[in-house]
């Protein structure tokens, strides 16, 4: 069996999909290391589907070099899908079967699938065994796509946007269960335009916008938002202005609302130690002080933003 | 609960052909099991040829009689090698056309492909589950017909019938699969088959008996498979049916559009929903 080099499970270099004079995808390269959770971010329409489906072995590239778990997935046997499982991102259930019978129709595909009792478990399905799988819930029936997709053992697991239409505690729940996939050594190349989920359950994140990547790195570092400067927002109580605030508080205003301010701060500490010490020298409470980073959000929107403007 | 029992050994510990023919009876058990559990399905393939026999057989049954080669047979009789027809293009050709149709467009087949089993696999299985179904309706039809019109059950003719309704179930599948790669909506499915399958039923002796049907008609008819399977059931069941009752004519057609029906269906077969 081949094997990838440095624990690489996904290679791509200069990846292109082109349909008609359409260039979907325009040179993409990716490196995703055995074990890890990949976050592949980008609006909708970006390529995000069609770069995973080609991944998956269901499109043919139009150019550049694909290796998935050290096989070309566009010449991908058997053996090889044996290794992989996938969450489609719209995918019914097999009519008609219960949740237990879906498992061990899939179950029998594999070489050494995984026992069907264990994959409900790891689910969380164990009480559905016996439902009809058509008639479970959303959140219930993504936990069944993922049990599919697990059932074969896989190495390699792809999820396509796995809790859009969830609600809150749906989607904590199905990020729990992504999270456990972890401890079993499952590289997870996960798509979502979720920027919470990303940063929930990522190690790494790439963001794909026009059919580019326009940045790579970790949830917390992307497109060094390490760096960027924080925000401090808070509301001055009457009768003080503007001019009453310490001089270096005063330098980093950058919008007025009323009596709220908006400041930006490389280094938050050295703003918010004059405020602080001044608000307290006169009893003043700064009820509203907030202090945020840039969320990972704010940064994927200036990136996909700012690329869209300069294509289009 | 246990693992599958039909689960596939490692390529390696035997031939492809083994596993593969295995992962088609696994696939095939799944695919009965979800047949008979579904209730549309279990109406048109068992429920609605037996109603069509009662009937027919009572409409136009009584005292009459049909002229079919070597004498004349009662005309209750003469609907339940018709209705067989029907029957057989029900378990195999309109099941399988609306549920592959259903199965493409909600993602079911394109989750199965990214699964070791093999695309040929998968394809025999609806084969071997309409093989099936189309026996079983085939000896409740016949079953029926001894109960109610005393119709017989063929004893030297029986592995004719059996080989005709076998090649008709595959027959019938391989057109469906070529049916089914032209429709892009699965709402449409079902529709479409009636549509394509009702005239054929009335021109084609399963509805009316061909002897009393204009030349023209029965020409046009000729054209067609469904009348050559009925014809091929009528030969393997009228009692005065010399020799074995293997209509070879009525085969040899059978087959022919079977081929071009599994030419069409490799050529444009889908795994992937058509409709966007």
């Amino acid at each position: 069996m081949e094997t990838a080099q440095d624990g690489a499970v996904i290679e791509v270099s200069d990846l292109r999909m082109r349909y008609g004079p359409f260039e979907a995808v325009r040179g993409i390269d990716l490196l995703v290391h055995r074990g890890e959770v990949f976050a592949f971010l980008g609006p909708n329409g970006a390529g995000k589907t069609t770069t995973v489906e080609i991944l998956e072995g269901y499109r043919r590239r139009s150019g550049g070099e694909v290796r998935v778990l050290g096989v070309d997935p566009a010449r991908a046997d058997a053996s090889w899908r044996a290794r992989i499982g996938v969450v489609l991102q719209e995918s019914e259930p097999e009519h008609d079967l219960t949740v237990a019978e879906c498992l061990r129709l899939y179950a029998g595909y594999y070489p050494a699938p995984r026992p069907v009792a264990e994959t409900l478990e790891l689910v969380g399905l164990a009480d559905r065994a016996d439902s009809t799988a058509t008639r479970l819930s959303g959140g219930q029936r993504r936990r069944l796509d993922v049990a599919l997709a697990l059932v074969g053992d896989p190495e390699l697991l792809f999820l396509d946007e796995p809790t859009t239409g969830f609600d809150p505690s749906a989607r904590r729940a199905s990020w729990d269960m992504i999270s456990g996939l972890r401890s079993l050594g499952v590289t997870v190349f996960l798509t979502t335009h979720y920027m919470d989920e990303a940063e929930h359950l990522a190690d790494r994140v790439a963001v794909l916008s026009e059919g580019r990547i326009v940045a790579e790195g970790t949830p917390a570092n992307l497109a060094g938002r390490e760096h960027a400067a924080a925000e401090i927002h808070f509301s001055l109580p009457s009768p003080v202005t503007e001019h009453d605030l310490p001089p270096e508080v005063q330098q980093a205003v950058v919008e007025r609302f009323g009596a709220q301010l908006l400041l930006r701060a490389p280094v938050p500490l050295k703003v918010l130690g004059p405020l602080v010490h001044w608000a307290e020298e006169r009893d003043l409470d700064l009820a509203d002080l907030e202090v945020r980073r840039p969320s990972l959000e704010d940064v994927y929107l200036a990136l996909t933003e700012e690329h869209h403007g300069a294509v289009s | 609960m246990t693992v599958s029992s039909a689960g596939a050994a490692p390529p390696t510990a035997e031939g492809n052909a083994a596993a593969a023919l295995r992962l088609t009876f696994h696939q095939a058990h799944y695919d009965l099991l979800a047949f008979f559990r579904n209730r549309q399905s279990r109406f048109f393939t068992l429920a609605l040829p037996v109603l069509f026999l009662v009937i027919f057989a009572s409409v136009f049954g009584g005292s009459n009689h049909v002229a079919v080669p070597g004498g004349k047979i009662k005309t209750s009789v003469y609907y339940v090698p018709g209705i067989m027809a029907l029957g057989i293009i029900a378990a195999s050709f309109v099941n399988l056309v609306i549920s592959v149709t259903v199965q493409r467009e909600s993602g079911v087949l394109k989750r199965r492909r990214a699964t070791p089993i093999a695309a040929g696999s998968v394809i025999a299985a609806r084969v071997v589950t309409a093989i099936v179904t189309a026996l079983l309706i085939t000896g409740v039809l016949l079953t029926l017909g001894w109960l109610i019109y005393r119709a017989h059950v063929p004893g030297r003719t029986a592995p004719a019938l059996v080989v005709t309704v076998m090649l008709g179930a595959a027959v019938f599948c391989c057109l469906g699969y070529a049916l089914t790669s032209v429709i892009h909506n699965d709402e449409a499915a079902q529709p479409i088959t009636q549509a394509v399958m009702l005239p054929l039923y009335f021109i084609s002796g399963v509805f009316v008996p061909s002897s009393i049907l204009p030349h023209w008609l029965v020409d046009v008819a000729n054209i067609f498979p469904v009348k050559h399977l009925a014809a091929a059931l009528l030969t393997a069941y009228n009692p005065f049916t010399r020799g074995a009752g293997f209509s070879g004519g009525d085969l040899l057609v059978l087959a022919a559009w079977g081929i071009g029906g599994l030419a069409v269906a490799l050529r444009r077969f889908s795994w992937l929903p058509i409709r966007r």
